[in-house]
């Protein structure tokens, strides 16, 4: 076949493949006419962990956190299907200690599973995109917060719904920003997730004018989570670890749940507390109720006996990005929806008051956060004010300068 | 048909101008008088004004979460979705006491009123439906399965469809009111908050607030025409989130409420293009004409304040101050 003999056989195909998207278009349009059925399956992956048990009493223990929000939006998108002849089937796994992650995922890849929901730590997530078999599929991240994801080791098949720990401390220094509380007192925990939260909050403070005055390592080993007569030994502890000198807020570096609900209210100089607990940034919480949010929470209480966790978010969102791009496109095909998923078409109602899009660098989901406090909303960042020549959104997290990922779009 | 180029406009202008001077000076006494409720979200409150004077009349505590409102086709009844106590509460105009409620379903959030009045349609957003209650036995009588979390409602003149909207579903539901049925659905931008009819029941027009954008929709083929996009200098399009629509008597003017960008947006219905923006009060949401259609008034949510546009002159004259986080806006003849 002669070059030009290929050119004219690619155009009628492009010509057919356009004439049937117009066409799919079309159905989509008269709703009751659409007989056909277009199945979409997506996969979670987890793994398997102890349980944790949660500081404070009034927290359930959650072993679904994630699964319970793909499960949402599988509905949610379901009852869209039914108008538009498309069904999303959703398996969620767990992988044991002793199973390989890649094996569990070749399976699934196998049985016909391009689509696929991740929640795992970042070294186990990055190993899975860069399987030869993950090429034709797309990722979406519901569990890593760390910024080295969205800055150095991005991967063309793995889109973020979960905030970064830079967006999370951004949006939190802009709300102290407009505090004017700017003289920090940082704790850090003791595991690597913590120390990496107080980087972010570090970033943070130098991006927004603030200063941390005093940064101290919790040492004290956390112990039994449920004690008879623990608050003495809190109230003692607490008292005398934050005599330090004076500053506005205490921002804590507390991933685990392992202390920082023991410093409100106990620090030695009547101060706020912030961070992982007190005033936190959060993608999702329990407190939200404006934008129409009052309805999705109740709809998730009412299924699960439980609160709305962040993960259960992000992974609702997840779900809802490819069933809005499924929508719209009219395919099941990995590489069509993350085409469109990166488009400037692309936008997605998340109860956030404002549209939701994906970052073209680094396939971060960019969203306002909610500065919350545990019983109320306390602010939604960005602050007004904090501007940015495309999107406000942009101020919170590594902007495309900031990072050196920028080829997303490229393969 | 008579188009809003600006040689018109000022032509319009001076018309209304002399006109008005002449209605002014044949004394108060004989203008159309007529009443504008406002439900306030945040105060559980309905306000009351006179809308010839613009004065706050009366202030009617209501059940919890006021939002959607409506009129019985007598004018003698208000039906106010009270979200939060569940349920619609029907407020006698005469004595401004509640007088009964209707059974609603969980949340709901906005109605509308049949054709003939006997027949309430109500969004309930926890269930994905659509419920029917007989105004007269005060009875839920049927329930109708649509998209997820529905909102706007909008009833074709002839009173054949209701074409209701789904906010995480992003379709226009098509729904034949003899049947019951839905047999049409077109999918439209994010989060379709209003459905509206024009007079002739040619076209209905749907708003999506987080799409930014409104969708004309041809009732005959049931697809798009256009789709309307808002664009304001110095101002970022996500915040520009168009709620409300309403459009004049005589189908040349069409007027969107855009949300947080204290927009309303005027459309030459003939061209489809937006031919001015009039600032309004922060977060305006809802929209309604006086009986004349003279003015305009607009429930501004974040401003706590209901904002009065001089329709001919395209100007906003008055705000009027009303209870807090103000939601559906009903004019009374």
């Amino acid at each position: 076949m002669s070059k030009s003999e290929q050119r004219d056989k690619n155009k009628r195909f492009c010509q057919c493949s356009i004439s049937l998207l117009l066409f799919l278009g079309g159905l989509l349009t008269c709703g009751s006419a659409i007989s056909a059925n277009l199945e979409i399956p997506i996969a979670l992956l987890g793994q398997e962990e102890a349980e944790h048990i949660p500081l404070s009493l009034l927290q359930p223990v959650i072993d679904n956190s994630g699964e319970a929000g793909a499960e949402q939006g599988i509905s949610d998108n379901n009852t869209t299907g039914r108008f538009t002849g498309q069904s999303f089937e959703f398996t969620a796994l767990k992988i044991k200690p002793e199973e390989s992650v890649a094996q569990v995922f070749s399976k699934l890849h196998a049985q016909g599973t391009r689509l696929f929901l991740v929640n795992l730590p970042a070294e186990k997530l990055l190993e899975l995109a860069d399987m030869p078999q993950a090429k034709d599929s797309l990722l979406f991240n519901i569990g890593a917060r760390d910024d080295e994801l969205r800055t150095r080791s991005c991967r063309s098949n793995l889109l973020h719904t979960i905030p970064s720990r830079a967006m999370l401390a951004d949006a939190l220094a802009q709300y102290l920003a407009w505090k004017r509380w700017n003289e920090w007192f940082l704790v850090v925990g003791r595991h690597p997730k913590d120390k990496a939260f107080a980087e972010a909050i570090k970033r943070a403070a130098k991006r927004f004018g603030h200063k941390i005055v005093k940064e101290k390592a919790w040492t004290f080993e956390p112990g039994a989570r449920r004690t008879d007569s623990g608050h003495t030994r809190e109230q003692q502890e607490v008292n005398a670890f934050t005599q330090v000198g004076d500053y506005d807020i205490l921002i804590v570096a507390d991933e685990e749940d392992e202390f920082g609900e023991f410093l409100s209210y106990r620090t030695y100089l009547p101060r706020p507390v912030g961070g992982t607990q007190g005033l936190s940034p959060a993608a999702w919480s329990a407190v939200h109720e404006q934008w129409g949010a009052t309805q999705f929470q109740r709809r998730f209480r009412e299924k699960q006996g439980r609160w709305m966790t962040d993960r259960d978010y992000s992974a609702w969102l997840a779900v809802r990005t490819i069933g809005e791009a499924a929508t719209r496109t009219a395919s099941n095909q990995a590489d069509k929806l993350k085409q469109y998923i990166l488009s400037p078409e692309f936008n997605l109602a998340a109860f956030k008051g404002r549209p939701v899009t994906y970052r073209d660098w680094n396939g971060q989901l960019r969203q306002p956060l909610l500065i919350t406090s545990p019983n109320i909303m306390i602010s939604v960042s960005p602050q007004q004010g904090f501007l940015h020549q495309h999107s406000t959104l942009d101020t919170l997290g590594y902007d495309r300068p900031e990072s050196s990922c920028n080829t997303l779009n490229s393969d | 048909m008579k188009s809003l180029s600006s040689a018109n406009r000022s032509r319009r202008f001076f018309w209304v101008y002399s006109l008005s001077c002449l209605l002014f000076t044949m004394a108060s006494g004989s203008a159309q008088a007529y009443t504008v409720y406002v439900s306030s979200e945040k105060d559980n409150n309905i306000t009351v004004i006179d809308g010839e004077s613009l004065k706050v009349l009366h202030t009617v505590p209501v059940g919890e979460r006021p939002r959607g409102i409506a009129l019985s086709k007598d004018g003698k009844t208000l039906y106010v979705c009270t979200s939060d106590a569940d349920h619609i509460e029907a407020l006698d105009i005469e004595t401004l006491k509640v007088t009964h409620t209707l059974p609603s379903g969980p949340d709901p959030e906005l109605l509308t009123l049949g054709p003939k009045g006997k027949f309430l349609y109500v969004a309930n957003e926890d269930d994905n439906m659509v419920t029917v209650v007989d105004t007269e036995t005060r009875q839920k009588v049927t329930e109708i399965q649509v998209g997820v979390e529905p909102e706007g409602m909008g009833i074709s003149p002839d009173g054949k469809w209701l074409v209701n909207t789904s906010e995480t579903t992003n379709m226009a539901h098509f729904i034949n009111l003899e049947t019951l049925e839905v047999e049409g659905n077109v999918l439209v931008d994010q989060r379709p908050r209003v459905a509206q009819f024009s007079k002739d029941g040619k076209q209905v027009w749907v708003s999506s607030e987080i799409g930014g954008t409104v969708s004309v929709i041809d009732m005959a083929s049931r697809k798009i025409i256009k789709k309307i996009k808002f664009k304001i200098p110095g101002m970022h399009k996500e915040v520009i989130q168009p709620v409300g629509i309403r459009i004049s008597d005589d189908g040349k003017m069409a007027f969107v409420a855009l949300g947080p960008a204290a927009r309303v947006a005027v459309i030459d219905t003939a061209s489809l293009e937006v031919e001015k923006y009039l600032l309004v009060g922060q977060r305006v949401w809802n929209l309604a004409f006086s009986p004349d259609e003279k003015r305009m008034f607009t429930t501004n949510g974040v401003s706590n304040d209901v904002s009065v546009i001089d329709v001919d002159r395209l100007k906003v004259k008055k705000s009027i101050q009303v209870g807090r986080l103000p939601w559906g806006v009903v004019v009374r003849p």
